[in-house]
């Protein structure tokens, strides 16, 4: 599903960002991307979405090698991913379902599928009853899980999230780690970047540290924590 | 496009508008201002095209023939003028007409002098062509044509009027071509700079857009939007305006200044706006795309 091939990125001269990365992720993984700053977390995230393209080495995605994407051709390619981001990135003049229907309007959903739809995931992230409300008027808890549902609403295989719970207090980062949870069993790929290490832990799911740029650890489910 | 999403770009486009209400005011105002010197610039123009026109229209070549010119040939002269696209009318004046004519204008009051000359035209050898142009700066090639031609003794054109009325005509083309120029420069760079704030203010909005796998046309197709509807208002309106002021100004003129009815004719109303109101809102609407086109190209890399 997800495949990095002795993928490198630099910026500039100097330390590469990515250096000589190979990772694969299988279809319905659920993955942890763990590290300091500055260890490539975010331009894993960045590469996946060919935002960036590797100096070095290749990435496949669904079977399908990122460089040989069109630019034209990029939209269709990222409809197959969700991103969810630390700071969720809502449209702070619209309301809750205004913000999860911008992207099926972004990918021209007919009216009709999207009045069916925006509902429907709305209430699995558990705001059926909030979707009227405006960001500001719902906690940080409540706007990731709008964030989720924006993500997920066009049914992508894989979600990536950067951080999501970087701006939550406890209980709420536990419930948005318990969504992404369910999102997964219910067969979304779903890779995580985080340093919220103790909720790593108590995931038991697979675990790639990285530092530098370079992978220095992939344990599968249970190994982390033993550590 | 489906008709949802073409409905939901229209209406981000004028959200657009309200959501940067001063600088879409300014853009709109300097945009009515441009239109209305174009229309006010215009509608003086082709009052005036119209008057030199006029002018024109009475601007003729003489064409005398050779002493004992037959009729057939003077015939033959004339077929051979006719045929020129140039030439809008001919008309022929014998010998005995231009001794009336003379007559008319010389011995006015005086008649019976004239009588002296009643068995002898003192023009017998006057008898022309007056040949009239629809394009009076093709005069000298008429003219090097019609010398060339077999029993044609002599052409009277005057260079000078030609030569004024085509430097002039010409001037005026100039002039507008340099006017217009400039208020597209202005008006072209205003609209660019609302959609530049616009691209500012919705630049997070882009980006989720682009995350999330919208389309290049999707994104920029609200800013397309905001400039034509820029466009569209800024050159309605300013048209509106000119068109109940030409009205009441012809009026008004013709009221009040009787003695220069003579001298100058306005066009009607109708026969300005109907080319007027097209051209401006072409120009409006056109302005308004390029300006948007122009700064998305530039700002916007999707």
């Amino acid at each position: 599903m997800i495949k990095l091939e002795n993928v490198s990125k630099a910026y500039s001269a100097g330390i590469p960002a990515l250096n000589d990365v190979s990772l694969y992720i299988e279809p319905g993984e659920f993955v942890f991307v763990v590290g300091d700053s500055g260890s490539g977390k975010s331009t894993l995230i960045k590469l996946l979405l060919k935002e960036l393209e590797p100096t070095k080495g290749s990435i496949s995605i669904n079977n399908q090698k990122l460089g040989n994407i069109r630019h034209r051709d990029i939209p269709r390619f990222r409809r197959n991913i969700g991103v969810v981001f630390q700071d969720f990135r809502l449209l702070k003049d619209r309301n809750v379902y205004e913000n999860v229907a911008f992207a099926q309007r972004a990918v021209g959903t007919p009216v009709k599928i999207m009045r069916r739809k925006v509902p429907a995931v709305l209430s699995m992230v558990g705001l059926a009853a909030k979707y009227k409300s405006y960001p500001k008027e719902i906690s940080g808890g409540e706007q990731q899980r709008v964030a989720i549902a924006r993500a997920l609403v066009n049914e992508p295989r894989i979600l990536l999230a950067d951080e999501p719970t970087g701006n939550l207090d406890a209980h709420n980062a536990w419930e948005i780690m318990k969504l992404l949870e369910e999102i997964n069993q219910r067969g979304t790929t779903v890779l995580v970047v985080t340093h919220n290490l103790d909720i790593v832990k108590a995931m038991r799911k697979r675990v790639i540290t990285m530092k530098k740029g370079v992978v220095i650890s992939d344990e599968r489910i249970g190994d982390f924590y033993e550590d | 496009m489906r008709i949802s999403t073409f409905w939901y770009t229209l209406r981000q486009g004028a959200k657009n508008i309200w959501k940067n209400k001063m600088f879409s005011l300014a853009s709109i105002a300097t945009m009515s201002a441009c239109i209305f010197l174009f229309g006010i610039f215009y509608s003086v123009v082709v009052n005036f095209q119209s008057v030199v026109r006029e002018v024109e229209s009475g601007v003729a070549v003489t064409v005398f023939f050779v002493d004992g010119a037959t009729q057939e040939q003077i015939d033959a002269i004339g077929e051979q003028i006719g045929k020129r696209v140039e030439v809008s009318e001919k008309v022929y004046v014998s010998a005995e007409e231009a001794w009336e004519n003379f007559k008319k204008i010389y011995f006015k009051g005086a008649e019976d002098m004239a009588q002296g000359f009643a068995e002898d035209n003192p023009l017998a050898n006057s008898a022309h062509y007056e040949v009239y142009m629809n394009d009076i700066s093709m005069q000298e090639s008429l003219v090097t044509f019609v010398q060339s031609l077999d029993g044609v003794k002599e052409v009277k054109s005057s260079d000078m009027a030609a030569h004024t009325l085509t430097d002039f005509n010409r001037l005026i083309g100039y002039v507008s071509a340099g006017i217009i120029l400039i208020l597209l420069c202005v008006a072209v760079f205003l609209i660019s700079n609302t959609v530049t704030i616009g691209i500012a203010v919705r630049r997070e909005e882009i980006a989720i857009m682009k995350l999330i796998g919208a389309t290049d046309y999707f994104v920029r197709a609200p800013f397309i939007v905001e400039g034509i509807l820029i466009g569209l208002i800024g050159s309605a309106l300013p048209l509106l305006v000119l068109y109940q002021m030409y009205r009441r100004i012809i009026v008004y003129v013709g009221e009040k200044f009787l003695w220069l009815s003579g001298m100058l004719e306005f066009l009607p109303v109708n026969k300005v706006f109907s080319t007027l109101v097209p051209v401006g809102l072409i120009l409006g609407v056109g302005i308004g795309f390029l300006g948007s086109r122009l700064t998305i190209r530039k700002h916007l890399k999707v």
